[in-house]
């Protein structure tokens, strides 16, 4: 009977495991296998032979190491930055009542627009042309400041675009994330504050941050991992030769050694994509030692 | 401290456009709670006793009317300036704090010269914990805690800054059946122990009757009748009243007073001196039927249950406005009982007349009778 019952479990899980498996599983597994083969080739599917040359290749390579750091760069700022904004919005929309659901919508609208549109507002607002400096280069000129190339300038104007574009994509998706968890607090804890004549600030540190804390782990975690994939965003306001632009991610180089321009690699491809592997599975796992200690049941 | 309420209303705008009337949710209550004693606010849903409650604490400000603690009216104070102590009906417990933090957490609060050191507070929540036997419980989460515990720790935490007044609603319905009981006399210990003035509120008759020095009962926002327990249930105001207390319910007929006598269905039961020709209805407590042969009311009999001490007699009238008339009556009558039939005489200090369109008491010499 038991046994019957674990059979047809499985048979229902059949069509998941196998899809999963050929499609997400055996590639994976590939990837490692890939990333050890010397000059593995497509067409033949020849290599000339085994070991750890393909990481030796891409750590010595000035792009890879670029992509690295700036992917660090990328999420370091972006990843508090943008969770601490969202928290700080979300904890504002929840405590006003006029205009809550004009607002949220406002906030939530990035999250439905295509990331190449969004881009091409960017570009509007920094890219310099011909006819125009950009509109926020029209505003630094205006009150006195000395106009940047925002888009083919110095390193530092072109990773603050990029953070800040990063920023305001994922904003939205974490404002709606918090807003639900504020809801959803129960109103006598706030009342019980109230009576206990808690001040403001120690209602929101010690009753409202623990009880969303859970909601904020998520989004940390969740973000880390996102930030460290950002590819299409840098092509979006860089265009697709990003090492030219210094402004190539890890993910982004990756996809040149497959198919780009210099691209017809994946023996390197696939090493980059098992350090990528590495590197998020220790932050993640950093995260969760973190968390055990400061999120709350 | 003496708590004064001085004709509280309290008003709730419309939902919407749809809905535009407003919902008054205590109308004009006005009443004197004597220090140190413990009220019970009672009534059914939507009755307006948490409201009251609500009003009480400041979580709520009435739209008219005044509260008054002791000579000081406290009608225009945040909750926090009130000086109560607040048990929420789910206790609001913070549930990622200990118990120890969570009844330190009042004091924490206090800032300038009531500021306390960690000692201190320490040695108030242990103070307050010992009072509600949670002393050994002192590091576990909210979680970790059954529901009576849980209700221990939100009252520690609502004593712990020695309140004026103390608050509960509806502290027992979240407890099972047994741990009620424990519970209710657990209320009246602490309440008893500290002296302090308490309010709670509930739904339960019983919860009410059993450990309150007051009750009021509320209906439609507006008091019904307030007074001791006992006095309330030996002499309903109004119809509802009756009704809402004593368990079983009181038995309600459609009854006529004729020459000063009370008739149900026809039949003469009971005299009513004073009382004038009308129609009434006729309210019977449980406990006012004598099984007695010779007896002037006369119902079917549909069963009996056996509860012990006493026995419980299922019959029917036709007047009565439920299909069931229960009556309660000592144990040692059992024999008597049984055929299709069954005769009652009644006491007259158990029956009660009530206006057919008010529902208002219609008094009559209940001493003359016997």
């Amino acid at each position: 009977m038991m046994n019957q019952k674990q059979n047809k479990g499985w048979l229902y899980l059949l069509p998941a495991i196998l899809f999963l498996g050929v499609f997400m599983v055996y590639p994976l597994f590939d990837v490692f296998v890939y990333s050890f083969e010397e000059g593995y080739n497509f067409a033949s599917q020849t290599y000339l032979g085994t070991g750890l040359y393909n990481y030796s290749y891409i750590l010595h390579d000035p792009y890879f190491l670029q992509a690295v750091k700036n992917t660090f760069i990328l999420v370091v700022i972006t990843v508090p930055l943008s969770t601490a904004l969202a928290l700080l919005i979300s904890v504002g929309l929840n405590s006003i009542k006029a205009l809550r659901d004009l607002l949220q919508t406002i906030y939530f609208l990035p999250y439905v627009t295509n990331t190449l549109a969004v881009g091409l507002v960017f570009m509007i607002l920094f890219k310099k042309t011909a006819y125009s400096d950009g509109l926020v280069n029209l505003l630094i000129s205006f009150f006195g400041g000395n106009p940047v190339d925002f888009i083919e300038g110095p390193y530092w104007a072109k990773m603050f675009v990029l953070c800040l574009y990063t920023v305001w994509v994922v904003l939205p998706f974490k404002i709606l994330i918090l807003t639900g968890a504020l809801a959803s607090i129960d109103q006598t804890y706030y009342n019980a504050a109230q009576v206990d004549g808690t001040s403001r600030l120690r209602t929101f540190t010690r009753i409202t941050l623990p009880m969303i804390s859970p909601m904020i782990f998520y989004l940390v975690i969740t973000g880390f991992i996102g930030a460290f994939k950002v590819y299409s965003d840098a092509v979006a306001l860089f265009g697709t030769d990003l090492n030219a632009a210094e402004m190539n991610t890890i993910v982004g180089y990756v996809y040149d050694m497959l198919y780009g321009d210099s691209g017809g690699y994946p023996s390197y491809a696939s090493a980059a994509a098992v350090i990528l592997f590495a590197i998020v599975l220790t932050i993640t796992c950093a995260n969760l030692l973190v968390s055990r200690k400061k999120v709350h049941y | 401290m003496e708590v004064i309420l001085q004709h509280l209303t309290k008003k709730f705008p419309g939902r919407s456009r749809k809905n535009p009337e407003e919902v008054t949710a205590v109308n004009d209550f006005s009443f004197t709670i004597p220090d140190g004693s413990l009220l019970g606010l009672l009534g059914p849903s939507g009755c307006g006793k948490s409201t009251t409650l609500h009003l009480i604490s400041g979580l709520l400000a009435p739209t008219s009317g005044k509260i008054f603690f002791g000579g000081d009216d406290v009608t225009g104070l945040p909750p926090e300036n009130r000086g109560i102590g607040l048990v929420f009906q789910n206790y609001a417990l913070y549930p990622h704090l200990s118990v120890k933090q969570n009844i330190m957490f009042p004091l924490e609060n206090l800032k300038g010269k009531d500021k306390l050191s960690r000692q201190a507070m320490l040695d108030k929540a242990l103070e307050a914990a010992r009072l509600v036997q949670i002393d050994s419980l002192m590091e576990r989460r909210p979680g970790e805690l059954s529901g009576g515990q849980q209700q221990r720790v939100a009252i520690a935490r609502a004593l712990v800054k020695r309140p004026r007044v103390l608050l509960l609603d509806e502290p027992l319905s979240n407890l099972d059946a047994r741990l009620r009981l424990q519970t209710r006399e657990e209320i009246r210990r602490i309440q008893q122990e500290t002296g302090i003035t308490t309010i709670f509120v509930t739904h339960d008759q019983e919860e009410a009757m059993s450990i309150s020095d007051l009750i009021v009962v509320m209906k439609d926002g507006v008091v019904q009748q307030a007074g001791k327990p006992q006095a309330v249930y030996d002499d309903p105001a109004n119809l509802f009243t009756a009704k809402f207390l004593g368990s079983p319910q009181i038995n309600v007929f459609d009854g006529e007073v004729r020459d000063g006598r009370l008739l149900l269905g026809g039949d003469a039961v009971l005299d009513v001196p004073g009382v004038s020709h009308r129609s009434v209805y006729a309210g019977i407590r449980p406990e006012g039927f004598i099984p007695d042969p010779e007896g002037p009311l006369a119902c079917g009999l549909r069963g009996v249950e056996v509860m012990g001490r006493d026995i419980s007699v299922l019959a029917s009238h036709s007047a009565a406005a439920a299909p069931t008339v229960r009556a309660i009556i000592g144990a040692k009558h059992m024999a008597g009982i049984q055929g299709t039939y069954v005769r009652f005489a009644l006491q007259p200090r158990k029956v009660f007349l009530f206006d057919r369109d008010t529902g208002e008491r219609v008094p009559f010499q209940a001493e003359a009778v016997e």
